[in-house]
């Protein structure tokens, strides 16, 4: 099965060079072609899984809980931020 | 040759939960400093997981059913994958194959129905601040419960969107589900807005999404700017393109934000940490009598007009508290369009006692005219009418002016003072 390297890699938004989509183009359709034997599978009748655990209506009440972190914590892992804020290359002059 | 509109509106509602879709941050972050207001699963930090806050659950069905949605059974969310800064997962849950409400729709003045394709429950994304160059992020709002409206193109003007999202914004206000305060962007419009030519039927091949526009007032004027734009554009045998556009207030024109040559591609998938939701529409909510029920019931009920009723109606406050006067009203013989003509004139504050607004009423009505002018055209009336006992009262008889008082009474039907009445009938007799 053929797929569309560059499409998807976009998509993912990640960089690949030509010798890469090269690589991964082979080796994705050998992924698709492998997963392809489920096909074997008659599913005509069988309700599709999403979710293995079970469980269902899994809720909790709206309360506040202790979950919340300091903002230095928040914010350590950004490699640029200021006053609090996490900052990134502006998204309308890209 | 002659064009029409079609338009369909996108609008996204934030719920006023104390805590956050997926986790138990408080919501409440409006105003408040940038990133206090997290944690790792509202970061989209590695390994933490998502639990679904049922207060917001209830919310959205309560939206549903207020447009006549159809409460899905079973509902699931899916993950919407795209990249932009604001969203730290790198996706947005949200809901696509499986939307808790289906199907409903909402009616406007004229009778003509807008169709709701779907409300379905989904999450806020973080905050962005534009500032020379780069992008500040907060957060805060990442991850907030948010409910999307989407209707179907239905609309054909401006002046029809904008009374379709004042209805909406009403039935959030009196659902009691959010503020819906636009400046705040508790709720937003998006219109998706292109023109064809009259009489075909077809959806053009194209539209135009008119996104971050945060007041009724700019999302009219930018889709009439719009219409205007694509007309010439067609005119001119120009091909429109599927793009983003926003408003700049100062220019009063669109101006593009992003072009969308590619289809958007999303690759929705079931949100794997996410149980289904199961049996949504055994949930019971409660609604509240909603404007378009109250509206009619207020016109038939109390023989009002139809446009003090709007304003009567505006808030579910405003409502109770006429019909607290009413019931006040009732023991005083005060009727319900005395009270609402009071309320609507007089722009009654809310907290005033229903009682005292009866005692003014009834102040009123039995209140003496105060227009000396008016009083003294009803006394010569008198006068007039009863030249008879004019003439003996300047003749000496005391007695005589009881029936031109009694005349004036009449004439004013009650509403003059008695001895001001006497005091000007002396005056004019002398």
């Amino acid at each position: 099965m053929k797929i569309d390297v560059k499409r998807v890699a976009k998509l993912a938004s990640l960089p690949l060079s030509e010798a890469e989509e090269e690589k991964y183009s082979k080796q994705l359709s050998k992924i698709l072609d492998y997963i392809e034997q489920l096909n074997e599978v008659d599913t005509l009748d069988v309700e599709p899984t999403f979710n293995v655990t079970g469980l269902s209506n899994a809720m909790r009440e709206d309360q506040v809980g202790d979950c919340t972190i300091p903002q230095e914590e928040a914010i350590s892992n950004a490699p640029v931020k200021k006053d609090g804020f996490i900052v990134t290359k502006g998204v309308f002059n890209e | 040759m002659k064009y029409e509109t079609v338009i369909g509106i996108e609008v996204h509602v934030e719920l006023n939960t104390k805590t956050k879709m997926f986790c138990r941050c408080s919501a409440d972050y409006f105003g408040k400093e940038p990133n206090t207001h997290t944690c790792p699963v509202c970061l989209g930090l590695p390994g933490s997981l998502p639990i679904i806050n049922e207060e917001a659950i209830k919310k959205c069905i309560q939206i549903g059913l207020a447009l006549g949605c159809t409460i899905s059974s079973k509902s699931l969310f899916e993950r919407k994958n795209y990249f932009y800064p604001d969203l730290p997962k790198g996706y947005q849950i949200s809901q696509y194959r499986w939307p808790l409400c289906i199907k409903g729709e909402l009616k406007l003045d004229s009778g003509k129905v807008i169709r709701v394709n779907r409300a379905h429950q989904e999450e806020d994304t973080a905050k962005l601040t534009h500032q020379g160059g780069e992008s500040l992020i907060d957060f805060n709002r990442s991850s907030v419960p948010l409910v999307e409206v989407v209707t179907e193109p239905d609309f054909s003007s401006s002046e029809e969107v904008r009374e379709y999202a004042q209805k909406l914004q009403q039935i959030f206000r009196y659902l009691g589900v959010s503020n819906a305060d636009m400046e705040r962007g508790d709720m937003r419009l998006e219109a998706n807005v292109s023109v064809r030519p009259e009489g075909q039927t077809e959806l053009p091949p194209y539209r135009v999404e008119l996104k971050n526009i945060n007041s009724f007032r700019f999302m009219v004027a930018a889709i009439e700017y719009e219409v205007k734009r694509q007309i010439e554009a067609h005119e001119k045998g120009e091909k429109l393109s599927q793009e983003t556009r926003g408003w700049n207030e100062d220019k009063k024109e669109t101006y593009l934000q992003r072009s969308k040559e590619e289809a958007h591609d999303y690759r929705y998938f079931p949100e794997p940490d996410l149980p289904e939701l199961k049996n949504m529409d055994q949930i019971k909510v409660d609604l509240p009598e909603l404007p378009s029920k109250k509206t009619e019931r207020f016109v038939s009920d109390y023989e009002l007009n139809k446009q003090q009723v709007g304003i009567l109606v505006e808030s579910i406050e405003m409502a109770d508290y006429f019909e607290k006067v009413v019931e006040a009203g009732k023991q005083n013989n005060v009727t319900p369009v005395q009270i609402a003509n009071y309320i609507v004139n007089k722009k009654v504050d809310l907290s005033v006692d229903p009682k005292q607004i009866i005692n003014d009423i009834q102040d009123k009505t039995s209140n003496l005219i105060s227009d000396d002018a008016e009083f003294e055209k009803l006394a010569k009336q008198a006068i007039e009418e009863n030249q008879k006992s004019a003439d003996d009262f300047r003749a000496g008889k005391e007695n005589a002016i009881q029936a031109l008082i009694g005349g004036v009474m009449r004439l004013s039907k009650g509403k003059a003072d008695a001895a001001q009445t006497v005091k000007i009938l002396r005056k004019l007799l002398e």
